[in-house]
């Protein structure tokens, strides 16, 4: 049996983890992109958990978290961080609780959302190179319970996000930088692997 | 009911309003083209709340066409576009010349989807071959 997982618990380390990496996002995306996501992100996370409610169910809590984000963060990833979690909130209904297999279906449904919104394939050099392999990684190991399979998820994601850095840009400002872009770690892969591995932290608590 | 309301998402404030001017110019006093330009603070960036206000000061009862620069304003409008309700649409046009497009077709009391393809369309304007 798993333990409950607690959503607000996961916005508010993701948040924690996002400010204290904040100057590293921004460096990186300064490096290919316009040089602000790490205190865009910061900015969101933070409104996010501002707009936390006391308590309700799970999937609530995400929807609640990814408005505030739409709103608050500026920049593209404000609506596609939004959108990933109202996209997982949505999925996960009104259950008080969440399992190993909600779970899965609501990053997937994170997923879906990200790419539907943004257009993005795999190996554009975007967030989805760290979210591919993490829900599928997820997938494998969900039969293993919430910790195992989340702690797959966020090694995967941070995987993936390495594995951005020879990639050419074929998305967003990066892209204008043709093989320029190349040698460089993708800003949105890298806070996605920050989030998830929020994820697996709090799951393993 | 009146004609189709335009909206333009822009990084920038002043390039929302200018282009704005150029689309009511072009709609003739009959279409409401509003900005929604920059972060709520009026600087670069995009917000969804100054979408929100703008698509409420365009709606007269007949929909309402979104127009995009780049990045994160399409990424915006489209967001907002998810969850909106009512008669909105996000229009994949080149920003100056769909807002003059939609804005002609939004006059001569075009449908929204009329409006929409219209914008559209304007990517099919040429300017010349680049080798002049």
């Amino acid at each position: 049996m798993d333990p409950v997982l607690d959503m607000a618990a996961w916005i508010r380390h993701a948040a924690e983890l996002v400010a204290a990496d904040a100057d590293r996002l921004t460096r990186l995306d300064a490096e290919i992109g316009d040089g602000d996501h790490g205190h865009n992100l910061n900015r969101g996370f933070t409104a996010a958990v501002a707009a936390l409610p006391d308590s309700g169910p799970p999937g609530k809590i995400l929807m609640a978290a990814g408005r505030a984000i739409v709103s608050k963060t500026g920049g593209a990833s404000g609506p596609l961080y939004g959108t990933a979690l109202r996209r997982a909130g949505k999925a996960l209904g009104d259950a008080e609780t969440v399992d190993a297999a909600a779970l899965g279906a609501a990053l997937r449904a994170a997923l879906e959302g990200v790419q539907e919104l943004g257009q993005a394939a795999a190996g554009d050099k975007t967030m989805v190179d760290a979210l591919i392999p993490a829900v599928a990684a997820y997938d494998a190991a969900a039969s293993d319970g919430i910790a195992a399979a989340t702690r797959a998820t966020a090694e995967a994601a941070a995987k993936g996000a390495e594995e951005t850095i020879p990639l050419q840009a074929r998305k967003g400002r990066a892209s204008y930088l043709g093989p320029r872009s190349i040698g460089h770690e993708d800003p949105g892969a890298s806070s996605t692997a920050l989030i998830l591995r929020a994820l697996a932290e709090v799951a393993a608590s | 009911m009146g004609n189709v309301g335009i909206v333009v998402v822009a990084h920038s404030r002043r390039l929302a309003e200018g282009v704005a001017e150029l689309g009511r110019q072009m709609g003739v006093g009959e279409v409401r083209v509003e900005p929604a330009g920059g972060d709520v603070d009026g600087g670069l960036g995009t917000s969804i709340e100054l979408v929100e206000q703008a698509v409420r000061a365009a709606d007269q009862g007949a929909g309402v066409v979104l127009l995009a620069d780049i990045g994160s304003s399409v990424l915006t409008a489209k967001t907002f576009i998810e969850d909106a309700e009512g008669e909105v649409v996000f229009a994949d046009a080149p920003l100056v010349e769909g807002v003059v497009a939609a804005a002609s077709a939004a006059c001569g009391g075009a449908d929204l989807q009329a409006v929409a393809s219209a914008a559209t369309e304007a990517y099919g304007f040429r300017k010349g071959t680049s080798s002049g």
